[in-house]
């Protein structure tokens, strides 16, 4: 990417104001294909903002690139103020180190659609991994928390079982509980219902549904569970062709779409459900 | 002279033969274990020079003779001083030799470790060390033991090349009760049994064990 193209974008947002996530700008491609186009995004702290879109629209790649699994070709991402793509040298913004990024990564939290639990741990062994190896708690403190994170998520009983004998619910549920015990700021789900069953689906919505509001958490989330995105999200943003074609609130963006392409989408969906 | 007369008058020498071909077996197979490691992780080093050496070090070592790597560890390396006991040498020919397989047994197996492994790892801010260490290597291990167990069999027979530098092997037993006795059929046949015991009741019941032990340890038992 070319720095001049960020030349005047701020080193840091005003901390006070700053929104906890915000998107300025932001391209994705890969080779000729535009994922995301110059997209602009703001969370605020404690907000639950939910992303849909048909396939390809670029949604789980937002949340991809705020966790950093993805490298970003323009604009810059801000989290709680800081800059995450980037970092500030010499006065002015260069793209981030590893130790940058590992600094403000710190803040984020992910869930992912196949869960991706260590299968040579258990659930417990799972959540006590990041607070002892990356956060340095000791293995005490570290069990703590982790039990009650699994206690909170109904996997208390299930601790010393390996993700093998595990259901895909109890599994996600336990992937939420290791996140959770990073302390994030923000977190982020992506798609992490579509791979359950749907009798378990439940199970990990009420989870999510609990989390919502609590410890002043920001999150970010794509999923198809209309419905459930239609009870939680502070703010729907409706992704087509990399961009954002219409955000408001659930009752705006489902009780009375403003796009065509929308109503489209809403109505596939309503019928394939 | 019965089998049984040739035993007892050559399975002393037979035996002390066998227990140097499994030290030889078991300090190769832990050197090449270590140098498979190395080379593996150094072949998926970002830095091109790391990842340089290690593949230079698996071309040479995989695309020439074994037996030939042995005569230039025994009697071309003293020529730069560096002289190594035959016992020594033959040893660190054959860990050397079996390491360069191995290294591509640890990359294809790091490899296989799924995607989400990595991702869920970096989504808990761990660092590319601890990454390799503590989620994607303990599941790599368990993708690529059947191959080591292949490779370690390969390793035991590799063994009997020492003898070609009077390492008093199981080889160089039988091949010196061999020539002062002309008992071909039992000295080389009594050998052949001997390896074959080792491999198929030694180092396989030993690597099953070991796969075993891992699967437990992922819960998939």
């Amino acid at each position: 990417m070319d720095i001049s193209d960020i030349s005047d974008f701020p080193l840091a947002l005003e901390r006070d104001t700053a929104p906890m996530v915000s998107f300025r700008k932001v391209t994705k491609s890969y080779g000729s294909l535009v994922v995301l186009d110059a997209l602009d995004l703001d969370v605020a702290e404690g907000e639950m903002v939910t992303i849909i879109g048909p396939s390809g629209s670029g949604k789980t790649t937002v949340l991809r690139m705020l966790m950093t699994l993805e490298t970003i070709n323009g604009g810059v991402i801000y989290v709680d103020g800081e800059p995450l793509t980037h970092m500030e040298r010499d006065g002015r913004l260069v793209r981030a180190n590893d130790r940058h990024l590992r600094k403000i990564r710190s803040k984020i939290g992910m869930c992912f659609q196949h869960f991706n639990l260590f299968p040579h741990m258990t659930a417990l062994e799972n959540c006590m991994e990041g607070p002892v190896h990356v956060l340095g708690l000791s293995k005490r403190q570290a069990r703590e928390r982790s039990e009650e994170l699994l206690a909170m998520v109904g996997m208390a009983d299930k601790r010393d079982q390996h993700p093998s004998r595990l259901s895909g619910g109890q599994q996600q549920r336990v992937a939420i509980a290791r996140a959770l015990a990073m302390r994030p700021k923000v977190m982020l789900f992506d798609e992490v219902t579509s791979a359950l069953d749907p009798e378990v689906i439940g199970e990990v919505t009420n989870v999510i549904r609990e989390l919502v509001g609590k410890h002043n958490l920001t999150m970010l989330m794509v999923t198809h569970q209309m419905g459930f995105a239609k009870d939680i999200s502070d703010r729907i943003c409706f992704f087509y062709g990399g961009r954002i074609e219409e955000q408001g609130t659930p009752e705006e963006l489902f009780g009375n779409p403003q796009k065509e392409r929308t109503r489209q989408f809403l109505s596939a969906v309503k019928e394939a459900t | 002279m019965s089998y049984f007369e040739f035993l007892s008058q050559y399975g002393d020498r037979i035996v002390s033969g066998t227990l140097v071909t499994m030290a030889l077996t078991v300090l190769a197979s832990l050197l090449a274990v270590a140098i498979a490691l190395a080379a593996g992780l150094m072949r998926m080093a970002p830095n091109r020079a790391v990842r340089g050496i290690a593949t230079v070090y698996i071309e040479i070592f995989r695309g020439t003779s074994l037996l030939v790597q042995l005569y230039w560890i025994f009697f071309v390396l003293p020529l730069f001083g560096i002289t190594l006991e035959k016992f020594t040498a033959g040893f660190v020919a054959v860990g050397m030799n079996l390491g360069a397989y191995g290294a591509e047994l640890v990359r294809g197996a790091i490899l296989s470790v799924p995607k989400g492994q990595w991702e869920a790892a970096l989504a808990l801010n761990m660092s590319p060390a601890k990454r390799m260490r503590r989620v994607i290597l303990p599941q790599a291990v368990l993708i690529m033991l059947p191959s080591w167990g292949n490779l370690l069999i390969e390793l035991l027979k590799g063994t009997a090349l020492v003898a070609l530098i009077s390492v008093t092997d199981l080889m160089f037993q039988v091949k010196q009760i061999n020539g002062t006795t002309f008992l071909s059929a039992e000295a080389f046949g009594t050998a052949l049994v001997i390896y074959y015991v080792l491999a198929r009741f030694m180092v396989t019941p030993f690597m099953r064990w070991l796969e075993r032990f891992m699967m437990r340890k992922m819960g998939r038992v």
